[in-house]
């Protein structure tokens, strides 16, 4: 638990889908665990190490905005790739004229928090895996400002930007610090890959603009 | 073989002139607003389709330069039997959904990305991972959102002729919606690792700096009024991780309306690039 990062991250829009209401896309009221845990790996990850999202800072007001586009309505089908691969005179293409679906996505407006997690050495650490090498790498590429892809939230025409804030610096005021204890209800944590995948769900509450998230990962299966 | 990408980060300009950049589906097909700003807004997606189209017209169909999502019916999917099959074996099995394994549905993924422009450099959601079954592209855009507020204005229209034969009327009416004057501004992302996972070479990105500089060229429409790519700047990094955080390097990029409001008219913006004290391994790139 020595290592722990806090991270500053904002962005104009964001949609963290909530999975019971994906077709016509709703966003919770806040970032869940799983989409922070993504923009950390954005920046940076190794198989030997896995994020763990302690705590997360809701620094702006929670508004929502909606908006409707024009989507596809099927994915790419794996059978007709094998068969113009074979050299099958095949229909391999999107009309999206034909195939179109008009979504709407309520999404977050003008979002900013402070992720606060740490790391875990896993199964894939080998000898020359130290806590701190990995440590270093991130703190490095996060005040560089360098990531392996742009983080985003929930989804990539969202991007968030990001800035680290070191041990010594103070927290970023939040809307609601001291407005005491609200319930966002049931919230997706993350999906738990060790158990096939299944996805994990947790009570979250802000108390003072403050989620104390659960290590769900932890408690047994 | 070209030379990989490294990361970038880019900013363009457009403008619009009496016409509607972007429908709202929700709103009646009105421009896409902002409803607490009165900003405009162009979608992500309606970008896309642009660089798209632009792709598909330039290199008609030439290897390795097709579109999957495409707007108009294949005319000629002929040329596809001249593909170079990589599995000789097992094409009756149609029935089949799933690729059988990692290293079938990695071959699938790369030919298709080898293949199709558009999954190159977007990405695509494919049936053919056996997870997670997606192809994140390099390339990240954006809301592109007007530097000012917009007004949006309905224009009734006439029409000389009628739908229905023996009508008594002699002409029906119509409603355009039209911004008079916007100009809009587009951030957007390239992954260097992203584009080592799908093949997307500098080739290809100066395919698409070439797709944003001309997307508006060939997109002419009744609805869409005049629009024009103003500019467009690439902040290009050194290294595949980049060298600096991305929203400083937009900060940079200052609109100001010296006009006051309500600009009729891209001379009275006045686009301000802050060149002083770039940071090392990245280079301003004005196109």
């Amino acid at each position: 638990m020595g290592y722990r990062v806090k991270l500053h991250v904002w962005g104009n829009y964001a949609c963290f889908t909530r999975p019971e209401m994906k077709a016509e896309r709703v966003s919770y009221d806040v970032i869940t665990p799983s989409a922070a845990r993504g923009i950390l790996e954005a920046i940076y990850w190794k198989p030997a190490i896995h994020w763990v999202v302690d705590r997360i800072h809701v620094l702006e007001e929670i508004k929502f905005e909606s908006i409707r586009r024009n989507e596809t309505e099927s994915k790419i089908s794996a059978v007709h790739v094998k068969s113009a691969m074979a050299g099958k005179t095949k229909h391999l293409r999107k009309v999206v004229v034909e195939e179109r679906q008009q979504r709407m996505t309520l999404m977050l407006k003008n979002v900013g928090y402070v992720i606060e997690a740490h790391f875990e050495m896993t199964v894939a650490a080998g000898g020359r895996d130290s806590p701190q090498k990995h440590y270093d790498i991130f703190i490095r590429r996060a005040r560089l400002g360098q990531m392996f892809q742009q983080p985003y939230f929930g989804c990539r025409e969202f991007p968030a930007h990001f800035r680290l804030i070191g041990n010594e610096e103070s927290m970023p005021a939040s809307r609601y610090a001291g407005t005491g204890e609200r319930d966002l209800q049931w919230m997706l944590w993350d999906l738990d890959y060790k158990a096939g995948m299944t996805a994990k769900f947790f009570r979250a509450v802000m108390k003072d603009g403050i989620i104390e998230v659960p290590d769900l990962g932890k408690e047994g299966r | 073989m070209s030379k990989p990408v490294n990361r970038c980060e880019f900013t363009f300009f457009f403008d619009v002139r009496n016409g509607n950049p972007n429908g709202d589906p929700d709103a009646g097909n009105m421009p896409r607003i902002d409803p607490e700003t009165g900003h405009g807004i162009v979608t992500d997606v309606c970008l896309k389709r642009k660089i798209r189209n632009y792709v598909e017209i330039v290199k008609g169909g030439e290897e390795g330069y097709h579109i999957y999502v495409s707007e108009v019916a294949a005319l000629n999917e002929k040329h596809r039997q001249a593909y170079r099959a990589l599995r000789e074996e097992d094409t009756d099995k149609l029935k089949e959904l799933k690729p059988s394994d990692k290293a079938e549905s990695y071959k699938l993924t790369r030919w298709m990305c080898n293949n199709y422009y558009d999954i190159r450099t977007f990405g695509a959601v494919m049936t053919t991972k056996i997870n997670c079954g997606q192809v994140r592209g390099p390339v990240q855009f954006c809301f592109a959102r007007s530097v000012d507020p917009v007004f949006s204005q309905e224009l009734t229209i006439t029409r000389r002729a009628v739908t229905q034969e023996h009508s008594e009327k002699e002409r029906e009416m119509g409603r355009k919606h039209v911004i008079p004057y916007a100009l809009y501004r587009m951030d957007g992302y390239v992954s260097g690792n992203l584009a080592q996972q799908t093949n997307f070479t500098a080739d290809d990105l100066e395919l698409l700096w070439a797709a944003i500089q001309n997307m508006f060229e060939y997109d002419r429409s009744a609805s869409h009024g005049q629009m024009a790519l103003r500019k467009l700047i690439v902040f290009e990094h050194n290294t595949i991780l980049g060298n600096a955080p991305a929203h400083q390097l937009f900060e940079r990029i200052h609109v100001e309306n010296t006009a006051g409001f309500p600009v009729r008219d891209y001379k009275d913006y006045l686009i301000d690039i802050d060149r002083t004290d770039l940071p090392a391994g990245v280079t301003l790139i004005e196109k």
